[in-house]
């Protein structure tokens, strides 16, 4: 092989964009796929997109989606990209979920409730059947309606808040930390942690939050509630002096219930776990639920051995768009480094530079 | 105010300007103790010197808010319009304003663990040299670095050599003169000219 | 380019890294943690290097972006593209005619100048963390200088294998206070980082870290007086330009076990070349 000194990588990377383009769009003779599609029809997909994207726009996610081939975390980091260019043009008042114009709302702790148990969209019930009518397509699906019920549907943590029984929810007026401007230290405040959690990845925070239900670091949960709908979200601009609402967002909603502590001076009390997420989402709300109760492990007085009560552990690894970044980035050429691990380990068998052949078979 | 306010401008042009004016920091602080010029506003507000006012514009905003000490209180207005800073105490200010040398005992030094939690000091001085000669050693110098600007108090050397026993802890200081700068990070030496 | 800022990044976010920057400067070697932005490139590909580069670089600057050495290997490409496209600045191959040198795992072989500026994409800013992966431990570490740990690691390298056997991202003890990771350069390069003409940047988006090493700043790779550091390159010319202190390149020619060895640095071999011709 004759060798020339490497040269062609910007002509390499245009042809393999283009070839990625065709790629993307595959058999022509099918019809292009449009974004409302994606919108309308893979709607979990957006809402996971959203999440981990940490940017509310359904079409957007859409565009992303469609961009990345269906590749979700790939979709994430353009939303991510794309977030952090954006201008901030204020803040909006802390959402109320209370309101929440309830499409699921389900209780495991109490038969029924104020408002009801109200079982929604979900495939919880569904037997998981292939359903070969859809690849027919022309599907003309139709819901059965009802007159919503004109009864209000307290959030179950607080009917139990009531009667003292659950602890209170950490409100406070301070300023949040903003996981998008600057850098998390550790310890990590709550609001720090759920930030970190809520753009988590889905398949990590379920993989941390199963592995409490198995025994490290068990919190005895229970789902207080978990509620989906929408929500207003209101701003107060400074020259109106009073809020006004901007848009709305659909949001899943998870209060899980855990394990009671006490003390001799302080009554026992059942302890809160926390999860939001963007979109429909009950998987995702739920993990984070029960990984934001274990990591409150050192705060309510309980041994911290397992890897889902560990903050730094779990915040810094979560995050998926770090993560994928960092582990697809050994393709990039480390020929540099391996080079001078070859030298090293020539020098350390005493061999310098002949060729392999010659090099004394592998110990062991 | 207002006029005030709109007839002392900020930038010509805001993004290269500062990046400009920006990398002169970055020399005048790698290299302590030598002499850069910014990309300064055309007409600072009085007593703003023009790398003063350029040094403001280039650091200074809302997540990191500036004390204005002594004459330069003033000026809180034009600061908060131009780079959105607050006024903020002594002890809890990023950047410090002043054309007298203060105490760094008033001002956050920073932990061990945190030590750029400190306050960097913009002193606008008289001239960057023409004074009393100083001997600056350590990082950014390749042997030693002579300065001499006026305006830094007598006792100058001793309480810079407390703010160094600090170290990592303590206070950089940025000098303005003109449309000069000259920077002193807390990990310069400085002795006396012999 | 249109929609978006000169290179790429709001001035608030410039202002941000500026800071930072200037009290890595400040404290040599110590890292500042930042509030990295997510890039359109991905974490681990360059993101902290591209933030301090884009924070740094002016109009009228000329940038040179390697990886391994190389200017044209594609991350070196994509990069280089990326502000020829956002800042629209002159970009050279060529290391002398450069002011500001983005690079990944390796130092120029041509000295450095007080008029440039080198800028190190950093994966891992924690020299420490193979032995203690808790950053809030190794932050307390630092605080304490308490870089017992890392001597321990080295001498039972000795004891192991004769000697010291790090071969990249040697650490090194900077300005006698803070020990840093240098960046995945090879162990070659770590005597060019001591006392360098030029500012060094590093940047570590993921990881969120910035820190810096002024010109003519102490830089001292970790050893022993009776097992002092080594800097190892392959021991052969240069087979295009002939060079026999330049770091090399191992390429496999044939799957008989033929090889040659090539200059890492593209520009280095090149401008050799040029010069032979």
């Amino acid at each position: 092989m004759a060798y020339v000194a490497v040269k062609g990588g910007e002509r390499a990377i245009d042809a393999a964009h283009a070839w990625l383009a065709a790629e993307r769009r595959g058999d022509t003779a099918v019809p292009e796929l449009e974004t409302a599609q994606i919108r309308e029809q893979l709607g979990r997909a957006v809402d996971r997109v959203m999440a981990e994207g940490s940017l509310y726009d359904p079409d957007l996610a859409a565009l992303a989606i469609k961009q990345a081939q269906g590749d979700l975390i790939e979709a994430g980091f353009l939303l991510r990209a794309l977030r952090t260019t954006l201008p901030r043009f204020g803040v909006s008042l802390p959402i109320e979920t209370e309101t929440m114009r309830l499409a699921r709302r389900i209780s495991a702790i109490f038969k029924d409730l104020p408002g009801g148990q109200v079982l929604g969209p979900t495939y919880d019930y569904t037997h998981r059947l292939l359903d070969f009518s859809l690849a027919a397509n022309g599907t003309q699906a139709t819901a059965p309606e009802a007159e919503a019920r004109d009864e209000a549907a307290p959030r179950v943590p607080d009917i139990l808040g009531r009667e003292g029984l659950l602890e209170a929810d950490g409100a406070s007026a301070a300023e949040p930390f903003d996981l998008t401007r600057a850098p998390l230290t550790f310890p990590a405040s709550r609001d720090a942690r759920l930030q970190g959690l809520a753009r988590g990845d889905e398949g990590f925070l379920l993989g941390l939050g199963y592995s409490t239900q198995r025994g490290y670091g068990n919190n005895h949960p229970f789902v207080g509630e978990l509620r989906v709908g929408e929500v207003d979200v209101e701003i107060v601009p400074p020259e109106l002096g009073f809020s006004v609402c901007i848009g709305t967002v659909e949001l899943t909603e998870c209060q899980m219930v855990n394990q009671f502590a006490g003390s001799k001076t302080q009554p026992a009390q059942f302890t809160r776990g926390y999860g939001l997420a963007f979109g429909h989402a009950e998987r995702r709300a739920m993990a984070m639920a029960l990984v934001d109760r274990a990591l409150r492990a050192e705060e309510l007085g309980e041994a911290r051995t397992a890897p889902a009560q560990d903050a730094e552990f779990v915040l810094s690894t979560c995050d998926n768009v770090e993560a994928t970044g960092f582990v697809e980035h050994l393709k990039l050429p480390h020929y540099v480094d391996f080079q001078s691990e070859l030298e090293t380990i020539r020098r350390l068998r005493g061999n310098t530079g002949k060729p392999a052949t010659s090099l004394p078979e592998a110990a062991g | 105010m207002a006029d005030h306010i709109l007839a002392h401008p900020g930038f010509a042009d805001p993004v290269h300007d500062a990046q400009s004016s920006f990398r002169a920091l970055l020399q005048a602080l790698a290299r302590p103790g030598t002499l850069h010029a910014v990309a300064a506003p055309p007409d600072p507000p009085a007593p703003l010197s023009p790398a003063t006012a350029a040094v403001l514009l280039t650091l200074v905003d809302s997540d990191a808010p500036v004390h204005l000490a002594g004459p330069f209180a003033l000026l809180a207005p034009w600061v908060a319009f131009h780079t959105g800073s607050g006024e903020a105490a002594a002890d809890g200010a990023a950047f410090v304003l002043a054309d007298a040398l203060p105490e760094f005992a008033a001002l956050p030094t920073g932990s061990d663990e945190i030590p750029e939690a400190s306050a960097t000091v913009i002193l606008q001085v008289p001239a960057l040299k023409g004074g009393p000669p100083l001997i600056l050693r350590g990082p950014g110098i390749e042997t030693m670095q002579e300065f001499a600007p006026l305006g830094l108090p007598g006792d100058f050397v001793a309480r810079w050599a407390a703010n160094r026993r600090l170290y990592p802890r303590g206070i950089d200081l940025v000098l303005c003169a003109g449309d000069r700068i000259a920077g002193l990070p807390r990990s310069t030496t400085v002795t006396e000219w012999r | 380019m249109k929609g978006y800022n000169f290179a790429y990044l709001d001035e608030q976010t410039k202002r941000m890294l500026r800071r930072a920057l200037l009290k890595a400067v400040a404290i040599p070697g110590h890292q500042i943690p930042f509030g990295a932005r997510e890039m359109p490139l991905p974490y681990g590909w360059g993101t902290g290097g591209i933030q301090v580069t884009a924070s740094v670089i002016g109009r009228g600057d000329t940038l040179k972006v390697i990886d391994q050495g190389a200017d044209d290997t594609t991350n070196a490409v994509s990069i280089r593209r990326f502000f020829a496209k956002t800042a629209g600045v002159r970009t050279t191959t060529r290391t002398a005619e450069a002011t500001v040198i983005q690079t990944r795992h390796r130092i120029p072989e041509t000295p450095l100048t007080d008029a440039q500026i080198i800028v190190y994409q950093v994966p891992q800013p924690e020299p420490l963390y193979k032995l203690e992966p808790s950053r809030t431990e190794t932050r307390r570490m630092h605080a304490l200088a308490d870089y017992g740990a890392m001597h321990v690691k080295l001498y039972e390298q000795v004891a192991r294998y004769g000697q010291i056997a790090i071969s990249y991202d040697y650490p090194v003890m900077v300005n006698g206070r803070h020990l840093m990771a240098p960046s995945p350069i090879p162990a070659f390069d770590n005597p060019k980082m001591h006392r360098m003409k030029a500012l060094q940047l590093f940047g570590a988006g993921r990881e969120k870290r910035i820190y810096a090493v002024p010109p003519y700043t102490e830089v001292v790779s970790l050893d022993f007086e009776d097992y002092p550091f080594r800097a190892g390159r392959a021991p052969h010319a240069c087979a295009l330009c002939g060079d026999t202190a330049s770091y090399l390149d191992e390429v496999v020619t044939d799957d008989r076990g033929g090889r040659m060895f090539v200059c890492s640095d593209t520009n280095h071999c090149a401008t050799r070349r040029e010069r032979a011709a």
